[in-house]
């Protein structure tokens, strides 16, 4: 069965078109990042998966029915994007009380456990740390004992090692069967935790395949040398360059073969100097790839 | 799975909550003894037949009570500035038990508020049959509903920032109009106050002096409000799933 079907999904807030006509089908059991951005379309995306925002067309079916009647069967546990907790309750009376919402919920204590909350499970929520509140907005997620787990840049806010902890709670939650669905803009942890990523930029699906070919493709290198009055066009058409641009007497190069480019470019600019080869982040790789008419070019440069 | 639990909760919270619940059952407590201290010998209040400290006890209980039931709705504008509200979008909590909880816990403060003015009344000399206290209890307890609505509504339309001024102007203006500063008995303030549910509720303060306080009229404008506060409350809720 799918756990999640979503066809042609369009959203629009005013004149902004969040999410431009997405399909994503996700098998039950399966564990899926949606990668992009800042402003890609992934919280909209998943705001019309858990039936907290409707969509403009398309259709988006969960475990085999509407959202909500997923919901009111209790079998989604969500961690949304923003939010923080509400007051005036301990750690271990807030997971209860969320506990007691749902028919099938796992034990309280033993999801304190899981989420390494137990030393500060008497804690009042308004008196944590932002990665405590991290934690206990998962364990909010995890004991409804969700079928489908959906989580929305889960670990913004987590320290290194409540990162680590946090995902070795994940991949065990993940080997019993639940299906995950996380959005992130870190290419990393779509690459070490997920079976497939989905990789939207400017509310589109530009790529849908296994972690490694994602990042294969905006896994890209930049190199940035000092080299005035030097024709841009003809930077963009070296060998391994995909995009060039100026800033000031430096030019960046966004380079999805940053060997070849290296080469290249010493080989016709041999007074480049100042020369930096850096890994791009995300947001830069789509940035440099994609420039204004994002989601056109990026397809062109992945097919 | 049990609504009881989920409303044990949000008792837990707002009873956990000092600084709102001292301040909610201080302040009415305060004014009635600035206001109804000094005129405690006062036994015809403005021609209405009413003692002065039977009349604004009243006055202050309503004053106090309807802002017990609209800071329902500054708890919610704060769950909602937090994504608590999302949150419980998406668990199976149905709107009536989350409804039924926010408004048990309004009428547990409201109800606070009332021992509390009670108290203060009989310390002012105010006297009356059990069963009149009881029938007085009971009429405000019915005329609080409508704001059990309201404070849902204006929890799930303002935000936090809005919500302080909102409910402190709508609270004095109700307040004013239906006398529970001091009785309004002609003219157009009259003739309007009257189709405010805080006039009725003021009109509590009749129960003692033997006739019926609640008119036909009375009870149409209850209802009316409460119905209309109901669907606006329903409409606002649905439709509040979005990030805030």
């Amino acid at each position: 069965m799918l756990a999640i079907e979503a066809q042609n999904l369009r959203k629009s807030y005013g004149s902004i078109e969040a999410v431009r006509g997405i399909d994503i089908s996700i098998d039950a059991g399966e564990t899926v990042a949606l990668l992009g951005p800042n402003g890609a379309g992934k919280s909209t995306t998943i705001d019309m998966i858990l039936g907290l925002a409707e969509p403009d067309s398309g259709t988006v079916s969960v475990l085999g029915g509407s959202p909500s009647a997923a919901i009111d069967s209790g079998w989604i546990g969500a961690m949304l994007q923003t939010g923080a907790l509400i007051r005036d309750l301990s750690v271990r009376e807030l997971i209860a009380m969320v506990a007691s919402l749902y028919p099938e919920s796992l034990d309280v204590g033993e999801t304190l456990e899981l989420t390494g909350l137990s030393e500060i499970a008497g804690q009042r929520t308004q008196k944590l740390s932002g990665g405590q509140t991290q934690r206990v907005r998962f364990a909010v997620a995890l004991v409804s004992n969700p079928k489908l787990l959906v989580l929305d840049e889960p670990t913004v806010a987590m320290d290194v090692e409540g990162r680590r902890s946090f995902w070795t709670t994940m991949r065990s939650e993940a080997a019993r069967g639940r299906t995950i669905l996380f959005a992130t803009h870190y290419l990393e942890e779509a690459d070490a935790y997920a079976d497939r990523a989905v990789l939207m930029a400017h509310g589109q699906v530009v790529a849908d395949g296994p972690p490694t070919e994602i990042k294969a493709m905006v896994g890209l290198r930049t190199i940035r040398a000092t080299l005035p009055g030097v024709d841009l066009d003809a930077l963009g058409r070296l060998p391994g360059v995909s995009a060039a641009e100026r800033r000031g007497e430096a030019i960046v190069l966004a380079c999805a073969d940053s060997d070849a480019a290296i080469r290249a470019l010493l080989a016709a600019y041999p007074d480049a100097r100042d020369i930096e080869i850096a890994a791009a982040g995300l947001e830069e790789a789509f940035l440099q790839l994609t420039g204004d008419d994002a989601g056109a070019q990026l397809e062109e440069a992945v097919s | 799975m049990s609504a009881a639990s989920y409303t044990r909760y949000e008792l837990l919270r707002t009873l956990r909550n000092r600084r709102f619940f001292i301040l909610s059952l201080g302040f009415p407590l305060v004014l009635y003894f600035l206001i109804a201290g000094s005129q405690r010998n006062v036994h015809n209040l403005g021609g209405t037949g009413i003692s002065a400290p039977l009349y604004f006890m009243v006055g202050l209980l309503a004053f106090g009570t309807m802002s017990s039931m609209l800071s329902c709705g500054a708890r919610i504008a704060a769950e909602r500035a937090v994504g608590w509200n999302r949150q419980l979008r998406i668990s199976p909590l149905p709107t009536r038990t989350y409804f039924r909880a926010k408004v048990q816990t309004a009428y547990l403060m409201a109800l606070l508020s009332i021992i509390v003015l009670y108290a203060a009344g009989i310390s002012l000399g105010v006297s009356m049959s059990v069963s009149d206290w009881l029938r007085m209890t009971l009429l405000i307890l019915v005329c609080l509903i409508p704001f059990a609505a309201l404070g849902i509504v204006i929890g799930h339309m303002l935000t936090p920032d809005s919500i302080g001024p909102a409910m402190g102007g709508s609270v004095a203006l109700f307040a004013f109009l239906g006398g529970t500063w001091f009785p309004i008995t002609h003219g157009f303030l009259y003739d309007f106050g009257q189709l405010l549910p805080s006039y009725w509720l003021v009109q509590a303060s009749h129960i003692p002096l033997g006739g019926h306080p609640m008119s036909t009229k009375g009870w149409i404008v209850i209802v009316a409000w409460t119905v209309v506060a109901t669907i606006v409350a329903r409409r606002a809720y649905r439709r509040d799933t979005g990030r805030v």
